[in-house]
């Protein structure tokens, strides 16, 4: 493993029992190195196992084979010393805290005094461009505003990968554009290292450095997509010809991942 | 609105009794309209001015100044066991919580308790305390409050218990993603997401609290409770109808004092939380 190296996926497979006793893949020999600052998004229909993966990289769940690294160190350490960031699709805010409590709370399950807390999180809340919301509830924000300090949370305590679960799904499209940008322009400021789960073409392709197509039964990596946009992605990245190739990229590595497989994987449920 | 309420409920009463029949009045040989003789239902005004009167012959204090002690202190037994049986019921929710094999084992027992009649254990938690101790047995009160403890208890456990489960997953998640220990997710996730269905239910056991030391004052004859006093007035209401009234209106000013106390404590825990919870 190269000192660059912030993931490293090995020869990991997941096997779920369920009820009956039947057991499914759901994953099988995953390889995955992710470099350090690397944006990389993991793509693929519903039951491909994206999130499975996400889950395993973040020591929320345990692989039935293989190994999983972060920053050198086994995934359950990592996660012991928070070293990474996480959001999901439903921004997960404590309602019964105010914005900047949210966003303190990693900081204050790491023993930090108060001073310091409220130093980083008006740091934080400038980086997501919600400074005038630091005492609001997060009830009284909208929708994009919440995934905002949602971001801003998993990044409070500095970490070095964020992991992220569909965080812009249950947005309407121009937020989720806007999202995308803020996103970019957050990552390039801190330098953070991202895996981005999504079913959304458009945006792994927009966001991402690589993307990780995968399809379902068994879970498994199809193809990987090198987009090469550059780092200076912005609206009119969305409309650049080089864009559309990509995207057109992903969506025939998702075809030959064997749609026919994914039919079944929805007919059998 | 409540003197509103007050007066109407007032005006009801007189009207009855002025155009109701004196003897009641049955239908097919049952008896259901009550009698409106001064005996069976004294004027409104009859019972205010009575609180004025001496409580009995040749005794300087007025009832009001008797039921009025009475009254504090029961409400302070009511108190006593609606904060006893709040701490109870939180503490066996977090135990059913932390580990399923508890609440299984437990939750029938509790859903049973409940279905006792507590006129019942009265004398039974009465003659556990006289084997416990001599001392015990001639401090009636505590049975009072144990027996509101054990109304009082309940909904608080079924309030919590639910509340500690209605932590997001996502939630939940997160908080494993910080590595944080059970306790640190019961107190930073699960308590905080429980306060929702905790409040309501402080609502229910402080009714409970005030019902169970009433009754188990009149039951077990509890000495300065104003639960005896209904008790003893009620024996005297053949000659002296107002009087039992005097003790009925302590007892109801008791449950307001009570409600009004944990309607300000879920006021209080509900604050910053969404509008539409309230």
């Amino acid at each position: 493993m190269t000192p660059s190296t912030t993931v490293r996926v090995s020869g990991v497979g997941k096997v779920f029992q369920v009820a009956g006793g039947s057991r499914v893949d759901a994953l099988v020999d995953i390889d995955l190195d992710i470099a350090k600052g690397e944006f990389v998004s993991l793509i693929g229909p519903s039951g491909c196992g994206k999130s499975t993966l996400l889950r395993l990289i973040a020591d929320l769940i345990q692989p039935t084979g293989g190994t999983v690294t972060v920053n050198g160190k086994s995934a359950h350490q990592a996660r012991l010393d928070q070293d990474y960031g996480m959001a999901f699709q439903q921004s997960g805010l404590f309602e019964w805290r105010s914005v900047e409590r949210n966003i303190e709370l990693p900081l204050e399950l790491k023993g930090w005094d108060k001073a310091r807390r409220r130093a980083r999180s008006r740091e934080m809340l400038e980086l997501v461009k919600l400074t005038d919301f630091a005492t609001h509830m997060p009830w009284q924000l909208s929708g994009g505003m919440q995934q905002r300090v949602a971001i801003a949370r998993a990044l409070a305590a500095h970490p070095e990968l964020l992991l992220m679960d569909e965080p812009f799904g249950a947005l309407d499209e121009m937020t989720r554009e806007h999202m995308q940008a803020e996103l970019l322009r957050i990552c390039a400021d801190t330098g953070t290292t991202v895996v981005f789960v999504t079913h959304s073409i458009p945006e792994a392709v927009y966001l991402a450095d690589r993307v990780v197509v995968m399809s379902p039964r068994p879970g498994r990596i199809t193809g990987v997509v090198d987009v090469g946009l550059g780092r200076d992605r912005t609206e009119l990245t969305r409309e650049a010809t080089a864009f559309f190739e990509r995207v057109t990229e992903v969506r025939e590595a998702l075809r030959g991942g064997d749609i026919g497989a994914g039919a079944q994987g929805i007919i059998d449920r | 609105m409540f003197p509103l309420s007050f007066a109407l409920v007032a005006a009801a009463w007189e009207i009855y009794k002025w155009i109701g029949p004196v003897d009641g009045g049955s239908v097919f040989g049952v008896n259901v309209l009550p009698r409106t003789s001064d005996l069976a239902m004294p004027h409104v005004w009859d019972m205010f001015s009575r609180l004025t009167e001496p409580e009995v012959r040749g005794n300087p204090d007025s009832v009001l100044h008797v039921v009025a002690i009475a009254t504090w202190y029961s409400f302070r037994v009511a108190l006593l066991a609606f904060v006893v049986g709040t701490a109870l019921g939180v503490a066996l929710a977090v135990m059913m919580a932390r580990f399923r094999a508890a609440e299984r084992a437990l939750m029938p027992y509790l859903v049973v308790s409940q279905t006792v009649p507590i006129i019942v254990l009265g004398p039974l938690i009465l003659s556990l305390l006289a084997y416990a101790s001599r001392d015990l047995a001639t401090e009636t009160w505590i049975a009072a409050v144990i027996l509101g403890v054990f109304l009082a208890f309940f909904p608080v456990a079924l309030g919590t218990l639910r509340g500690l489960k209605s932590a997001q997953a996502t939630s939940l998640e997160l908080m494993d993603s910080y590595a944080a220990g059970w306790w640190t997710t019961l107190r930073k996730l699960r308590f905080p997401a429980a306060v929702p269905f905790i409040a309501p239910s402080l609502r229910v056991a402080g009714a409970s609290a005030v019902v169970g030391v009433i009754v188990s004052e009149i039951s077990l004859g509890v000495k300065g409770g104003v639960g005896r006093k209904i008790f003893a007035y009620g024996q005297e209401a053949s000659s002296d109808p107002a009087k039992l009234y005097t003790a009925v209106f302590g007892a109801a000013a008791l449950g307001l004092v009570m409600s009004i106390i944990v309607v300000a404590i879920d006021r209080r825990m509900m604050r910053n939380r969404p509008q539409e919870m309230a």
